[in-house]
């Protein structure tokens, strides 16, 4: 078995358990976001106990944190092995004719998205902690009241971040357009090739990125 | 109609190549591309010059010997034929056609347009090919029934000619297409059990060995490949590697 994961074969199974990983939490990341439209006090609620369980905490955000980390690591190891099986480049070489440009470029819609996910821990994951876990506050409260839906709406109002959220969620889109199947392929399941679960592929990839862009523009205006 | 080349001229595999343009007129729009390469090449014997180096052998589409990136596109822009059954109509007078051989590292040229493709062979001697013993009391290969539908795969994987038009295609020099074909056309079929999982191990390791790269599923070879052999096989082959270290 230890041979397996060290043939390529073996390294895009690998890649693709990483990426169904990622793709089952991008949905309970934006059930427990989209809430934020409805209900201050659900997204509060909601906020404190994905922050303070230990469940959550100690157990799945370890899990995720190794999820994403292997996944763009892996991304990196592909794609430089893949750059040293290529011979001297062609002088005229029309990708286009028989593949997509989504498919092309994953590496680069991958960077965007790796440049999101810092900021994002910037942002929402490091002042998180350090409330936590260096200042010790697990309340989740600041002047008597849940902090967490003020702090969402504070970190948008600043236009330039929510157009880096934009055009990262677009890049997220374009990334999974062609992710989404290709996952399936990579594991064996001819089921990715089928009409049904590529026009479920498209619309996962659309609406889950298009609903992280509609509650970042919704915030933005409302507050 | 009157072209201009631009084609990779390389004198060995020891020396830096470069792109060189031709001109070659009065092609008939009838000529296959290779035709369309010979008369080039009486031009440049005729002139003293060293004729372009190029692989074919049957001129027909089945041997997979004729090579070739035309334009950016493994035997050039037409689908499901070798670079020997394309024809000049594809292209129109005035033209300037890009002639290069199949990259990949682990196809290195040989000479010009030649690359060596006995990686392919390797990959093979691996493990394409089932042990029957020839011992004069051989069981008939009909003896044992085949449903139609694993017959009918089993055949569609086996028409690979082996040309390598999917790892020159591949933005990742993968051979997993071809590799693919000649697993399923096995994996399909009961005589290919007994060594069904040794089989895909081993032509997966030597796979790796030479160099080829890890497939993306752009879906480029399935494109581009002159005998339609589908995705579905490289899907076959990862489920066959899975099931070999599993058991
Ligand atoms: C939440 C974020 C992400 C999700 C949901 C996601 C999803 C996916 C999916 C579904 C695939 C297809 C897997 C396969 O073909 O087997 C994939 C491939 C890939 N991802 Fe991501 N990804 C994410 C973040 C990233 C990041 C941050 C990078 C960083 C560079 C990245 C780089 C790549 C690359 C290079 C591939 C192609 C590799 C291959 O197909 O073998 N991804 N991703
Ligand atoms: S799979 Fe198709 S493109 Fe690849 S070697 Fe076989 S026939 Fe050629
Ligand atoms: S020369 Fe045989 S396939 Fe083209």
């Amino acid at each position: 078995m230890g041979g397996f994961f060290k043939s390529s074969i073996g390294r895009k199974i690998a890649m693709a358990l990483s990426a169904f990983f990622l793709m089952f939490f991008l949905i309970i990341h934006l059930a427990v976001n989209i809430t934020s439209l409805f209900s201050e006090d659900v997204f509060n609620e909601l906020s404190h106990f994905m922050g303070t369980n230990p469940l959550v905490q100690f157990a799945l955000q370890p899990v995720l944190i190794f999820g994403v980390v292997f996944h763009f690591v892996m991304g990196f190891v592909l794609e430089l092995k893949n750059k040293k099986a290529n011979g001297v480049a062609y002088a005229k070489n029309n990708g286009a004719a028989n593949s997509t440009w989504m498919s092309r470029n994953m590496i680069y819609s991958g960077l965007v998205i790796l440049a999101f996910i810092v900021l994002h821990f910037i942002d929402f994951w490091f002042p998180e902690i350090n409330t936590k876990y260096i200042q010790g506050d697990m309340s989740g409260m600041h002047d008597g009241n849940f902090r967490y839906f003020h702090e969402l709406q504070h970190k948008f109002l600043n236009p330039a971040r929510v157009a880096a959220y934009v055009v990262a969620f677009i890049l997220l889109a374009l990334h999974l357009l062609h992710g989404f199947t290709s996952a399936f392929q990579s594991v064996g399941a001819t089921a990715g090739r089928k009409k049904t679960l590529q026009t479920f592929g498209k619309v996962y990839s659309i609406v889950i990125p298009l609903g992280f862009i509609i509650i970042a523009l919704y915030h933005h205006l409302n507050h | 109609m009157n072209l201009t080349l631009k084609i990779w001229r390389q004198k060995d595999s020891d020396t830096k190549g470069q792109m060189v343009d031709y001109k070659v007129t009065d092609i008939s729009e009838h000529m296959s591309f290779l035709e369309m390469m010979d008369v080039l090449n009486e031009q440049l014997v005729n002139a003293g010059e060293e004729p372009v180096a190029f692989d074919h052998d049957c001129r027909e589409g089945i041997c997979g010997m004729c090579s070739m990136y035309i334009n950016g596109e493994a035997h050039g822009p037409d689908r499901g034929i070798t670079t020997c059954q394309l024809h000049m109509r594809m292209f129109k007078d005035g033209d300037t056609i890009t002639i290069e051989p199949f990259r990949a590292a682990a196809f290195p040229v040989i000479k010009d347009l030649v690359v060596d493709r006995t990686a392919f062979e390797r990959i093979q001697q691996a493990g394409g090919y089932i042990s029957v013993n020839t011992s004069g009391n051989t069981q008939d290969a009909n003896a044992i029934p085949i449903s139609k539908h694993a017959a009918d795969e089993a055949m569609d994987a086996a028409t690979c000619i082996g040309c390598g038009a999917c790892v020159a295609t591949c933005k990742n020099s993968s051979a997993m297409l071809f590799v693919g074909a000649k697993v399923s056309q096995y994996a399909l079929l009961p005589q290919g059990q007994v060594e069904a999982a040794d089989r895909v191990k081993n032509m997966v390791a030597q796979m790796d060995l030479e160099g080829f790269g890890n497939c993306t599923n752009t879906g480029a070879c399935e494109v581009e490949c002159p005998k339609g052999i589908s995705l579905d096989n490289i899907a076959r082959m990862n489920r066959e590697l899975m099931k070999a270290n599993i058991s």
